[in-house]
């Protein structure tokens, strides 16, 4: 696990965010999904403090139910989150290449989520329903549609000198 | 429609009536099929596919969820049904070690007698590959986790959720990558596990087992300078024989005590006395805080689950626990202090060693505040199941031996002692004394039926001390305890003393004790085997027992005496910090 998990939870946010949702341990998937928001990631001690707090979890289910749905993250996610489509109609419409021109800009290994400088993460999804667009890429909810290893190099380009 | 609810099991007719499920009945008609992941005291989970059944016009149904119906026309071996349990079990053993002739539970697995029984000799898939293969857990005291055993039935699971509320085990990850485990991989001695075994009890594989200590007991047995002292819980008697044939429930303490020294050990001492002991403390500590109104209800402190849990989960309540140390370690300190004198023994060549139906017992005798001058008085604590093999290794004929009796003078015990193993037994045993105590007159009618049974785990029992209205809750897993420490917490407790034993139905159904999670019945017929010696015994009183009178009049003085106190009575502390909940 990362060693960025080290901070010390806001447990009255946690709170806010269980109360909103009655404290019913059905609620638990939006109520991770309203952590995740805050933190971009789901930090040890808040799926603790869940899986303590909330009748009928413990740790270990809230835990279990993170690691389960892909879309639960347990390391910090960049401030850009970049979802690379790799559907069969992405897939075959080239997704790899724009994938691996990704890495290349911001030099991301392989199994690395989070670039070192936490602006970026990256991470492939099986579909977004946008196959007609294929390539695409989806950054911070924003939909980039047609990409190629150059279209989405001066993408990043854009947002790399917006952040300098 | 006919009157008689039936169906057909392989073309024969049988009757049923509330089983909740198929695989119940096929059992009840003297039937079987196999499974892993059915347990009768869990919720059912239909996850490892074994005992899948045809069902005419339904197809292929799990038998463990399917509910029965009038007329269903069931086939238990078909070409299909006995096809996809190979399956299962080849699967099943491509992604396990297969290193049967090191695991705990060779010659007791589940996995290893199905794929015996169905002749698995090959595998047509390739072996978990060497990348895949996870550390092994051995950080508990009571506990071991071989994930590469783990068949993910999530018996464990269901177990540390349904029974102690507290599943600190749970299933991680998805797919191929499935793991059962701590909250993100943790060690299980670094998690607020309670010790409790229940886990272990209900494993079919080796992937979940008891920490043996075993070899360490024989390393002291086989060293002849060491006098090697052995005191066994009431439940033990009663469980120890299944593991040699007997039936459930009957009393092998005679057999015991041979066994335990031919195996070597050099004085047989029993719990029960101690339990007789805790009795003299606890009853007249209870009394005092009925007088005083204090620290009111008292809890029963022999559970070392129970106390664990109390520690970290709920340790502003520690003011209610009663300050007895459990029967093994009040004993041990007495026999640490008496057994030197008694016996021409130097205390540095002086071993205890317990005989526990409890994985968490371990976890006690480690504890910190139950040794003295740095050493703990309880050295080793082995479970029935231990025992049971080391009786095998060392050659011993169990059932031809012939019955002895137990050495004097911590052996002997009155029926309130040994009841102790069933839960309500403590509460009734306390409950006897207490009377005696309070009123100082003889009670007569020692029974009070209402305290017991196995599969009511939360009891309420309302007595009558001489114009004293007495209510007791007795509960049994730590499901229940939360509940009633909830009463209290909202001040709708009506109980002034709660006995807690944290396995369903109190020590007999133990994390130690041989398995016996397959049948619901066998916790009971142990507990009337306790209930059973009970009534044929002398003595049923704890007070009444001579050897405790003796050992007060040449030792202890009086309950809740300085020295009592100083050997019998400890301070359980916060444990909060480190907890989960502390975040």
């Amino acid at each position: 696990m990362s060693s960025t998990n080290s901070h010390k939870i806001d447990t009255t946010k946690l709170d806010e965010i269980i109360n909103s949702y009655g404290g019913k341990k059905s609620n638990l998937i939006a109520i991770l999904q309203k952590v995740q928001e805050v933190y971009r990631y789901l930090p040890e001690e808040a799926m603790i403090y869940i899986g303590t707090k909330m009748e009928g979890l413990s740790p270990a289910t809230v835990y279990g139910v993170a690691t389960f749905y892909a879309q639960f993250s347990l390391e910090p996610k960049g401030k850009y989150e970049i979802k690379v489509c790799d559907g069969t109609a992405c897939h075959v419409r080239g997704s790899m290449p724009v994938l691996n021109a990704i890495k290349a800009r911001l030099d991301i290994k392989d199994g690395q989520l989070t670039t070192d400088d936490g602006l970026f993460s990256l991470e492939t999804v099986s579909c977004l329903g946008a196959c007609g667009l294929a390539p695409v890429v989806v950054i911070n909810g924003k939909v980039y549609p047609q990409m190629t290893s150059d279209a989405i190099k001066i993408v990043l380009d854009t947002l790399l000198k917006e952040e300098r | 429609m006919t009157d008689k609810k039936t169906l057909f099991i392989d073309g024969k007719e049988v009757e049923f009536t509330d089983e909740p499920n198929l695989l119940e009945v096929i059992r009840k008609a003297g039937m079987n099929v196999p499974t892993f992941c059915y347990r009768p005291d869990l919720t059912s989970f239909g996850a490892c596919r074994m005992c899948v059944v045809e069902v005419e016009g339904r197809g292929i149904q799990s038998s463990c969820t399917m509910p029965p119906e009038a007329g269903l026309k069931i086939h238990l071996n078909t070409e299909k049904t006995r096809r996809i349990r190979r399956t299962v079990l080849e699967l099943l053993l491509a992604n396990h070690d297969k290193k049967c002739l090191t695991c705990e539970k060779n010659g007791s697995c589940e996995l290893q007698q199905y794929a015996e029984e169905y002749g698995i000799t090959n595998i047509r898939f390739p072996d978990k590959a060497l990348e895949d293969y996870l550390p092994v857990d051995d950080s508990s005291p009571s506990i071991v986790r071989d994930p590469n055993k783990c068949i993910l039935c999530g018996a464990c699971v269901r177990a540390c959720t349904e029974f102690q509320g507290h599943s600190v085990l749970g299933f991680a990850n998805r797919g191929a990558k499935t793991v059962v485990q701590p909250m993100n991989g943790r060690p299980l001695g670094q998690v607020d596990c309670v010790n409790c075994g229940q886990c272990v009890a209900v494993c079919p594989t080796g992937a979940l087992t008891i920490k043996d200590d075993t070899e360490k007991v024989w390393a002291e047995i086989t060293n002849p300078e060491k006098t090697v002292v052995v005191q066994m819980a009431p439940a033990t008697r009663v469980a120890l024989g299944e593991m040699f044939g007997l039936k459930p429930g009957i009393n092998a303490i005679g057999l015991m005590n041979a066994a335990l020294r031919k195996i070597g050990f050099n004085l047989v001492f029993d719990t029960n006395f101690s339990a007789d002991l805790t009795i003299m403390e606890e009853a007249t500590e209870f009394l005092e805080r009925l007088k005083s109104g204090k620290n009111l209800p008292l809890f029963t402190s022999c559970c070392p689950a129970w106390i664990k849990y109390l520690e970290t989960q709920h340790p502003e309540m520690l003011n209610h626990l009663s300050s007895c140390k459990s029967p093994m370690s009040m004993m041990s300190p007495v026999l640490v202090d008496l057994v030197p004198k008694y016996f021409n023994v130097k205390r540095e060549n002086l071993v205890i060693v317990g005989v526990m139906p409890c994985t968490a017992k371990k976890y006690e005798c480690k504890r910190p505040e139950l040794a003295r001058d740095g050493r703990p008085d309880t050295d080793y604590v082995i479970t029935t199941k231990e025992l049971g093999k080391m009786i095998r290794s060392a050659g011993i004929d169990f059932n031809a031996l012939e019955p002895e009796d137990h050495d004097s003078p911590f052996g002997e015990y009155s029926g309130a002692g040994t009841i102790f193993g069933a839960s309500g037994g403590v509460a009734e045993a306390a409950v006897r004394t207490a009377y005696e105590f309070a009123t100082g007159e003889v009670l007569n009618d020692v029974d009070i039926k209402q305290m017991r049974g196995t599969s009511n785990r939360s009891k309420t029992v309302s007595l009558d001390i001489k114009g004293t209205k007495v209510v007791v809750r007795v509960v049994s897993t730590l499901v229940e305890a939360e509940k009633a420490l909830q009463e209290i917490k909202s001040g709708k407790a009506d109980f002034q003393m709660l006995e807690v034993m944290a396995c369903p139905g109190g020590c007999i159904n133990g994390g130690g004790q041989p398995t016996s999670c397959d049948d619901s019945k066998i916790k009971q017929e142990r507990a009337e085997g306790l209930y059973k010696e009970d009534s044929e015994l002398p003595v049923r009183k704890s007070h009444m027992n001579p050897s405790i009178q003796k050992l007060y009049q040449e030792y202890l003085e009086h309950p809740g005496s300085h020295k009592a106190h100083e050997l019998l009575h400890t301070v359980y502390t916060d444990k909060f910090a480190g907890s989960y909940k502390d975040v």
